[in-house]
């Protein structure tokens, strides 16, 4: 009995590994349906644009040699389902076309672009996972049984307003207060650290109102679980009891809004990547729907598309890792 | 009636007063203030605020503040249109799969399911694309991009409403699946798709705002709030309320519309509601007790032990005064009714009754040391942490979920015993093995909910097995388990308590299990003892009309099988309105005036028994207690 726990080990992982097997298998098989779909839509999404694309890309005034040679390149001219296995074909090869108007591929200009974009949607989620997380542990523990009725109004009332205003406003506010009043903070562009401030916190300010206070929901649930009371019982410090025995079991509601956060986050970037000249794939999407630059519009549909699906699948197995029971018991 | 209610409440006040000035200004707003915002004065280019312009003047002159109010009508027309579009896609799609086949049911909710995932905005992009730049192509991209998320709400409470008896009852009858939606399902979910759709709103004008800023929605020379802040962003040095004016419209409205939908919500039902607790100063309970000392040679020692609840109203005293002893090694029983406060004093014995529930005591013993006293909680926290062990009712709600539960076992080592955290999880394996867990090292490392009922009862009291445990406080440790399994528990801890010594306080409401179990039991009735005795007297020798009629209500092998089951008469009584004189003279078949108006003292017989009754042990008239109908 004295052996270490290996032996006893074996048939544990064997089922574990076949629920973990089925879990895998089962989300894999969603993420491929939903890429699918992606991948069609972003195909399609020329193709439903009323009128001539190429047309309305090149402008009336442009001859129409121009327009049918574009239309060549594009593929335009072969049978519909010839266009969306080429499509495939060069998605596979890592081919997103070429831009209209720059004439650039469009891989490239996305991979200069993403960077910008990423940075700024992964440092707003953290500010406010960082930021919601313990406020609204802390609003929980001293709002807890009609405790401190003031504070909570005013934690409530404040998270509503905040929650009400979108980002980009808050980004035309921080603009407003930080760089035109007091010249704290370069106004636009991406140069230096002072230049990601404003942007981040125009991001994130919204994400960490709604996210604190689903936390301090999800932590008063918590605390009248019988496991805290157990806990209790086990007389650990009130410390160790918030961080190790509830805050773990509302974390997974947290998590999972957190990554419908971070999702929504990199669509936020859009409006606030423009408001700051942000030169991310936000700005160029917007310039590209504008100037009607299709091949453009497609490849940044897809790469925001992908990010969102691949933060989704992150989110879930995150989940999956912290409460197995959402894995195992999901049929 | 429930008009009244939202408007009652502060933020439905707010919310609806919001709305009412927002849509006078969309209905009113070009018709009062158009020819004003019209006005090119050119002398007053980009002017600051004035008397005259409120918040300045744009690039032609024009007052902005007139501008504003006039673009409240487009931005609102076009946030409602494009709310509409998404609601009746969402409901069309949410509702499909209950008409249309299976299959194409389930590909629909899946397809529903797909696009949710995707963020509005993305969406909105999409649909901006196909249907190109401008105001009826923004609404329509931001109608489609809403109708996923509605389409998955209606879906859910379409599946709801659709289990209720009377959709079945109206399938069988033969009514057409379509008449079914329209007569029976959507009605009945209407309320919570209004108040979305509300919320929504809000929502949706924000994001058309964010379009028109971004150009891509409404065009020059229209302009809604979204253009307006394009415009003003352009002169932000210059000019910010440029900018914020229009921005602080969008957010004015964004609320309005979410404040009434909460507070719709709040009216009917829907999310959550916030009960209020009134906290009462410390009431100053009649003591009718006198002021026991601690019993010598007692592990646990309680005096005169009250806890009250605060209520709306007044305050609950839950237990009134309740004094006992439990010695080394003893097992003690507490007996009662549900509400009749036994749970709540094992919870206040064991120190675990939190803010707002007060516990007072005259002292509360335990160990030699007195828990109500105060001194150093580190100290106070490894003492009990180890030497007093607590087994709950329900053991599937009482380990951690997100924990295995090895770890949870060695919690109580590492923390109070200093033990690493390889010795403290070795000592979980042996203490699992303790309890009869088969392959201890294999368990210890599974989480609660690959455990049995009955296993994480037992590796609850191998829990408190992990110290060296002088009480064991088990509340309704076995009602919650199987018949054969809570045999196996109560061995269990017999066993447990022969080979620890330590004394047991068990709480339930099975006489027939505290019979077994115990040495000494004692009767709790609407928060007081009314009777203390031996365990094996309790059938013969109970002498207070409670205790009696709750032993004939136990069916033993000498039960006349032909003859109803006895019940005890009446209802418990209701703790936040306790009866003067005895709580039990309404259902006591002995009562007499003198019981209805002077509450029995709990008195000691001198062979150490107690009892709180005027009439006990006298006989009971054979055919109130044995017979009810």
């Amino acid at each position: 009995m004295k052996s270490p726990t290996a032996a006893a080990v074996p048939p544990v992982a064997g089922l574990w590994s076949h629920r973990w097997l089925r879990f895998a298998l089962r989300r894999t098989g969603r993420l491929l349906a939903s890429l699918w779909v992606l991948v069609t839509a972003s195909f399609l999404m020329i193709h439903l644009v009323p009128g001539d694309p190429v047309r309305a890309a090149l402008g009336p005034t442009a001859p129409a040699e121009l327009v049918l040679a574009h239309k060549e390149e594009l593929g335009l001219l072969d049978p519909l389902w010839q266009q969306y296995g080429d499509y495939l074909t060069r998605l596979l090869h890592g081919d997103l076309g070429v831009s209209i108007t720059s004439r650039l591929p469009v891989g490239e200009t996305i991979a200069q672009r993403l960077p910008a974009t990423a940075e700024l949607a992964l440092a707003a989620f953290l500010l406010s996972m960082i930021v919601a997380v313990p406020v609204g542990v802390v609003m929980a523990v001293i709002t807890r049984h009609g405790k401190g009725r003031r504070t909570e109004l005013a934690f409530t009332g404040t998270n509503v307003v905040l929650g009400a205003i979108p980002d980009f406003l808050f980004g035309v506010g921080l603009v407003y207060l930080l760089a035109v009043q007091t010249n704290v903070f370069p106004v636009a562009g991406r140069d230096g650290l002072d230049s990601y401030v404003l942007p981040v916190l125009a991001l994130a300010i919204g994400p960490a109102a709604v996210l604190s206070r689903i936390v301090r929901v999800e932590m008063l649930a918590v605390m009248e679980a019988d496991y805290i009371r157990t806990a209790r019982a086990k007389r650990l410090t009130p410390l160790r009891v918030h961080l190790m025995h509830a805050l773990p079991n509302a974390v997974t509601a947290t998590l999972t809004l957190g990554g419908l956060l971070l999702s929504s986050l990199v669509a936020g970037t859009v409006l606030v990547e423009n408001v700051f000249a942000w030169p991310g794939l936000g700005s160029s999407i917007v310039s590209s729907i504008v100037s009607k630059d299709y091949p453009l519009v497609q490849g940044t549909v897809l790469v925001y598309g992908v990010g969102v699906l691949l933060i989704n699948t992150v989110v879930d197995v995150a989940l999956a890792l912290l409460d197995p029971r959402s894995a195992i018991g999901e049929s | 009636m429930r008009a009244s209610r939202v408007l009652l409440r502060p933020v439905g006040f707010a919310g609806f007063g919001l709305l009412a000035v927002v849509l006078f200004v969309a209905v009113f707003g070009p018709v009062l203030w158009g020819d004003r915002a019209a006005v090119v004065e050119t002398g007053n280019l980009l002017d600051g605020p004035s008397a005259e312009h409120w918040i300045g003047t744009d690039n032609l002159g024009r007052d902005l503040f007139s501008r504003v109010l006039v673009a409240a009508r487009l931005s609102i027309v076009l946030a409602l249109a494009a709310t509409a579009i998404s609601m009746v896609l969402g409901i069309v799609l949410g509702a499909a799969p209950m008409l249309v086949g299976r299959r194409l049911g389930r590909l629909i909710t899946a397809g529903v399911n797909v696009l949710v995932a995707f963020p509005g905005v993305l969406l909105v992009l999409f649909f901006a694309v196909i249907f190109g730049v401008g105001a009826r192509g923004a609404a329509l991209a931001v109608g489609l991009a809403g109708a996923p998320a509605f389409a998955r709400l209606c879906h859910t409470l379409v599946a709801a409403v659709s289990e209720r008896d009377y959709i079945a009852a109206a399938r069988i009858a033969g009514v057409s699946k379509i008449r079914v939606l329209v007569r029976h399902v959507l009605p009945n979910i209407a309320e919570p798709l209004i108040v979305n759709a509300t919320m929504a709103a809000g929502g949706v004008l924000l994001t058309f705002a964010g379009l028109s800023f971004l150009g891509l929605g409404v065009q020059a020379p229209d302009y809604d709030w979204g253009k307006l802040m394009q415009d003003g962003l352009n002169g932000i040095y210059v000019h910010p309320l440029a900018a914020l004016g229009p921005g602080i419209a969008v957010v004015l409205a964004g609320l309005a519309f979410n404040l009434t939908g909460e507070a719709f919500a709040a009216a009917f039902g829907i999310g959550e509601t916030s009960g209020r607790v009134r906290r009462e100063a410390p009431a100053t309970a009649d003591r009718e007790h006198a002021v026991a000392a601690p019993e010598p040679g007692a592990v646990l020692s309680v005096g005169d032990l009250r806890v009250t609840i605060p209520g709306a109203q007044n305050p609950i005293r839950a237990v009134r005064g309740v004094t006992f002893a439990v010695r080394d090694g003893e097992a003690v029983g507490v007996v009662g009714e549900s509400g009749s406060g036994k749970s709540l004093t094992a919870l206040a014995v064991a120190r675990l009754i939190e803010q707002p529930i007060r516990v007072e005591a005259d002292h509360l013993v335990f160990a030699g040391e007195d828990l109500m006293a105060g001194g150093d909680p580190e100290s106070l926290r490894k003492r009990l942490g180890t030497s007093l062990a607590v087994v709950f009712q329900d053991p599937m709600t009482s380990f951690n979920p997100a924990h295995r539960v090895g770890p949870q076992l060695a919690e109580v080592s590492r923390f109070h015993q200093g033990l690493s955290r390889r010795a403290a999880f070795a000592r979980a394996v042996d203490r699992l093995r303790a309890v009869k867990i088969r392959e201890p090292e294999r368990r210890a490392r599974q989480y609660p909910f690959e455990f049995s009922g009955g296993m994480r009862q037992r590796a609850m009291i191998g829990m408190g097995l992990m110290g060296t445990p002088r009480l064991i406080i088990a509340d309704e440790p076995t009602t919650a388990l199987d018949v054969t399994v809570q045999r196996q528990v109560l061995e269990l801890l017999a066993e447990v308590r022969r080979d620890t010594g330590a004394a047991l306080l068990l709480i339930s409401h099975d006489v027939s299990v505290v019979t077994d179990v115990c040495d000494r039991v004692l009767v709790m009735y609407a928060g007081r003892i009314v009777e203390e005795l031996p365990a094996a007297d309790l059938r013969t020798l109970a002498r207070h009309p409670y205790t009696r009629a709750l032993v004939a209500a136990v069916p033993d092998m000498e039960t006349d099988l032909t003859r109803p089951l006895a019940v005890i008469p009446g209802l418990p009584v209701d703790p936040a309105h306790i009866p003067d004189g005895c709580a039990f003279a309404a259902r006591c078949p002995l009562a007499d005036d003198r019981c209805r108006a002077v509450e029995p003292p709990l008195l000691s017989s001198p062979a150490g028994d107690r009892v709180a009754c005027h009439k006990a042990g006298q006989p009971l008239p054979a055919d109130t207690v044995e017979v009810t109908a």
